[in-house]
C-alpha cells in the first residue's frame, strides 16, 4: 500500500513535468494551420517566379513541395544573409524540406563540408588548395566540387561633388585617414597627400553593427591592436556614424571636405549624386564600376561571394538539388534584398547551366 | 531622545561609549545589507522595464508561432521555441534521474574511501567549469564521434537536438550532484537508523524514507539548474545550434536552435526592428524561467516535511 502511494508521488512529478512540456509543445504547435497560411501567403507574394512560363512554374512549385530530406547550409557569415533568405523563402514552397543555415566562418564551414557533415558551404573566397586537400582525403575529389557565385560584396568610397583633388586613393591612404586619431587631432587632406587642401576631413561611415563597416576594417586593415593593426575611427566632432545610408549621403553632399563610405549596393542605387573615388589597389585607378567590382579588379574593396556543394549531393540527394536550384533561380532578387550586388544576367545564367543538368527530365 | 522627554517619561536610556559605538555600528550593518539586497533587485528591475518597454508591442501570438525571418516584423520565436522545448524535455529526462542515482550511491551505497573522497572532489570541481568547455567537448564527442584506437565509442551525431541535450546534461550533472547529495545529508539520521532496524533492506530504506524526505532538497536543485541549461548559450552555439531554422523539430535527431541563441542572433542584426524582436524573445524566456521556477515551488511545498 505504502509502496504505490509513494509510486504514485513519483508519478505525479515526472507528469507534471512531462505535461508542462506536452501543454506548451502543444499551445505552440496547436496554431500550425493559422500561422502557417498567412506567412506563406505573404512570402509567396515576394517570391520571384523562377522560370519564364507558367506550365514549367507550376512543375517545379510541385517538384519542390514533394521533396523531402535536411539540408545543411553552414559557413561564412557574409554569405550567411543570403543563404538564409533563400532558406526562408525555400522553406515555403519545399514544406518537406528541413534547410537550416548556420555560420561558422568561410573556413569552418569548409572543414565541416569536407567531413560531410553538411551539404552546401558558404563562403566568401574561393576554396584554398589546402581545403581542396581535406576534402580530397575524405574522398571529395576536386572535380566533384560545385562553385557557385552568388552575389558580390563590395563598398564605395564617396567624396563630396565639389572635391576636385581625390579622384583616386589608395587604401593606404584611406587607413591613414580613417584609423583611430591619435589623441584626438582630426586629420586633413594634405596629411594624405600634400597637394592636397590644408582642410579638415569629415567623415560620414556605417555604424559599428554594420556588416559594410567590418568589411571595410577588414580590407583596408583596421582590426584593432589585437591585429596589430590601427583600429577604425570612432564618432567625434569630425566623425558621423549612422546605420541609415541616407543620413550618410545626406552628410556627405552637406560638406565639401566630407569622406565616407557605403555599400556599393546603396551607391548603385542611391548614391549616385556623390562623387566615387576610384582605388589604386597596385594596379593603377580602378573606378568602382559593376563591371570591376565583377572581374575583381576593384580591389580591395569587393569581393565575389560563393556557394559550394558536390555533384555528388546534387545527383543523389534531391533535397540538396532543390535547394541549390531554388538557390540560382532566386538570389538575384534576395542578394539584392539583403545588401549585396547581384550578378548580371550572363553571369547568372552561368551559374544556373552549372545546376540545370542534374534535374529531373520533366523539369528540363 | 528628545522625543521621549517631551512626553514626559521619567528617564531615558542612552547608551555611551563603547556600548553606543557597537549599536551604532550594528544599525550602520543593517543598512549596507540592506543597500546591498536592494542593489540586486534595482538591477533586475531597471532590466525588466528596459527589456519590457522595448519589447512588449512585439509580443503577440503571431510571434511565437511565425519561424525566423529576415524582415524583423515576419521574424518568430517559432522553431527556436520547440527546439527549446525538446532540448529541456532531453536534459531533464536524462539529468534528472542520473543526478539523483549518482548523490544516492556517492551519500548511501558508496564505502568512504579516498576514492570516494577523489570523485567528489572532482565532482566540485567540474561544478565550475564555464560552459564554453562544455561545448567543446560536446563538439568533440557527441557533434563528431568519438573514436579511440579505431573504435568508435561514441558514433557522430550530428549538431542535433540529442548531441545538445547530451552536452547540456554533462554541464548541469556536478551541479545537480552536490545539490542533491546536500539535500540526502539533510534528512536526520535516526530515520535511516530507525528504517534499518526494523529490518528494511538498505534500499527499501533510501526508497521509502531517505528519497522522500529529499525530495525538496533535490528538486531545488535540479531546477536551478534546469534554468542554468535554458539560458545556456555558448555551449549550443559551440555545438553549431547558432542556425536559421524554418521547421518544426520533431526528433531528437535534427538541426535546432533555442530562444537563447535566437535572442542572440536577433541582438547582433543591425536593423532596429530585431532589437525589438530580442527584447521580446527575452520576455518569453524569463516568463518560461520563472514558470519553471514555480512548478520547483510547488513540488517542494508539496514535499515539504519537518522532522
Amino acid at each position: 500500500m505504502l509502496r504505490t502511494k509513494r509510486g504514485g508521488k513519483w508519478a505525479l512529478i515526472f507528469g507534471a513535468l512531462v505535461s508542462l512540456i506536452a501543454v506548451v509543445a502543444v499551445a505552440c504547435g496547436g496554431d500550425d494551420d493559422d500561422a502557417a497560411t498567412p506567412t506563406a501567403a505573404g512570402g509567396s507574394g515576394t517570391t520571384p517566379a523562377a522560370t519564364p512560363t507558367k506550365a514549367a512554374a507550376d512543375k517545379l512549385k510541385d517538384w519542390y513541395a514533394s521533396l523531402s530530406g535536411e539540408v545543411r547550409v553552414d559557413g561564412s557569415s557574409t554569405v550567411f544573409p543570403i543563404s538564409q533568405a533563400v532558406a526562408e523563402e525555400f522553406s515555403k514552397v519545399a514544406r518537406g524540406v528541413r534547410a537550416n543555415v548556420a555560420l561558422s566562418g568561410t573556413g569552418g564551414g569548409f572543414e565541416k563540408f569536407c567531413r560531410k557533415e553538411i551539404q552546401v558551404s558558404d563562403a566568401s573566397r574561393p576554396i584554398s588548395q589546402k581545403e581542396k586537400d581535406a576534402c580530397a582525403a575524405n574522398g571529395i575529389a576536386e572535380s566533384d566540387l560545385v562553385e557557385i557565385q552568388v552575389a558580390i560584396d563590395a563598398l564605395t568610397v564617396v567624396v563630396n561633388p565639389q572635391n576636385t583633388w581625390a579622384t583616386c586613393m589608395t587604401p593606404a591612404q584611406l587607413q591613414k585617414a580613417f584609423q583611430a586619431d591619435q589623441g584626438g587631432t582630426p586629420i586633413k587632406w594634405s596629411d594624405l597627400d600634400p597637394k592636397w587642401p590644408n582642410e579638415t576631413i569629415q567623415f560620414f561611415f556605417p555604424g559599428s553593427d554594420s556588416g559594410t563597416f567590418d568589411y571595410f576594417k577588414e580590407a583596408i586593415k583596421l582590426r584593432g591592436e589585437k591585429n596589430n593593426e590601427p583600429a577604425h575611427r570612432a564618432t567625434g566632432p569630425n566623425a558621423t556614424a549612422s546605420e541609415d545610408d541616407n543620413v550618410l549621403v545626406r552628410g556627405v553632399e552637406g560638406n565639401k571636405n566630407a569622406l565616407g563610405y557605403f555599400g556599393f549596393a546603396y551607391y548603385l542605387n542611391e548614391g549616385r549624386k556623390l562623387k566615387a573615388v576610384a582605388i589604386d589597389g597596385g594596379n593603377g585607378c580602378v573606378e568602382p564600376t559593376f563591371e570591376n567590382a565583377l572581374s575583381g579588379k576593384y580591389k580591395p574593396l569587393s569581393r565575389p561571394l560563393f556557394i559550394y556543394t558536390t555533384k555528388q549531393l546534387l545527383t543523389e540527394r534531391k533535397d540538396v538539388l532543390g535547394f541549390v536550384k531554388f538557390y540560382v533561380d532566386n538570389m538575384e532578387e534576395l542578394a539584392a534584398d539583403v545588401g549585396y550586388v547581384s550578378l548580371p544576367k550572363d553571369l547568372l545564367a552561368k551559374q544556373q547551366e552549372k545546376v540545370d543538368p542534374f534535374l529531373p527530365a520533366e523539369l528540363k | 531622545m528628545s522625543a521621549a522627554s517631551e512626553t514626559g517619561t521619567p528617564f531615558t536610556l542612552k547608551a555611551t561609549g563603547h556600548v553606543a559605538r557597537r549599536q551604532r555600528l550594528s544599525r550602520m550593518s543593517r543598512w549596507v545589507l540592506f543597500s546591498a539586497t536592494m542593489l540586486a533587485v534595482f538591477v533586475l528591475v531597471y532590466l525588466m522595464q528596459d527589456v519590457v518597454r522595448l519589447g512588449w508591442e512585439r509580443l503577440s501570438w503571431d510571434f511565437l508561432t511565425s519561424y525566423p525571418s529576415r524582415r524583423p516584423l515576419d521574424a518568430g520565436l517559432r522553431s527556436s521555441l520547440l527546439g527549446w522545448l525538446w532540448l529541456m524535455g532531453a536534459v531533464i529526462v536524462m539529468a534528472v534521474p542520473l543526478a539523483i542515482g549518482s548523490a544516492l550511491f556517492i551519500e548511501e551505497f558508496a564505502p568512504r574511501n579516498w576514492f570516494t573522497e577523489l570523485v567528489r572532489l572532482n565532482i566540485s570541481n567540474l561544478a565550475g567549469v564555464p560552459s564554453i568547455i562544455y561545448g567543446i567537448l560536446g563538439l568533440a564527442v557527441f557533434v563528431r564521434g568519438f573514436d579511440l584506437w579505431g573504435i568508435t565509442l561514441f558514433p557522430s551525431l550530428g549538431p542535433t537536438i540529442l548531441a545538445g541535450a547530451l552536452t547540456l546534461t554533462l554541464m548541469i550533472l556536478p551541479m545537480t550532484i552536490i545539490a542533491s547529495v546536500e539535500a540526502i545529508r539533510q534528512v536526520p539520521p535516526s530515520i535511516r537508523d530507525g528504517s534499518l532496524a526494523l529490518g528494511a533492506t538498505q534500499w527499501q530504506t533510501v526508497w521509502h524514507h531517505i528519497l522522500p524526505g529529499a525530495i525538496p532538497g533535490i528538486m531545488t536543485g535540479v531546477i536551478l539548474a534546469i534554468a542554468r541549461a535554458a539560458g545556456e548559450t555558448a555551449a549550443l552555439i559551440m555545438i553549431g545550434a547558432f542556425a536559421f531554422i524554418a521547421f518544426d523539430n520533431t526528433s531528437l535527431m535534427q538541426s535546432f536552435t533555442t530562444v537563447p541563441i535566437q535572442i542572440y542572433n536577433w541582438t547582433t542584426l543591425p536593423q532596429e526592428g530585431f532589437r525589438v524582436n530580442a527584447a521580446a524573445g527575452i520576455i518569453v524566456l524569463m516568463t518560461l524561467v520563472v514558470g519553471l521556477n514555480l512548478i520547483a515551488v510547488v513540488i517542494r511545498e508539496k514535499f515539504r516535511r519537518s522532522w
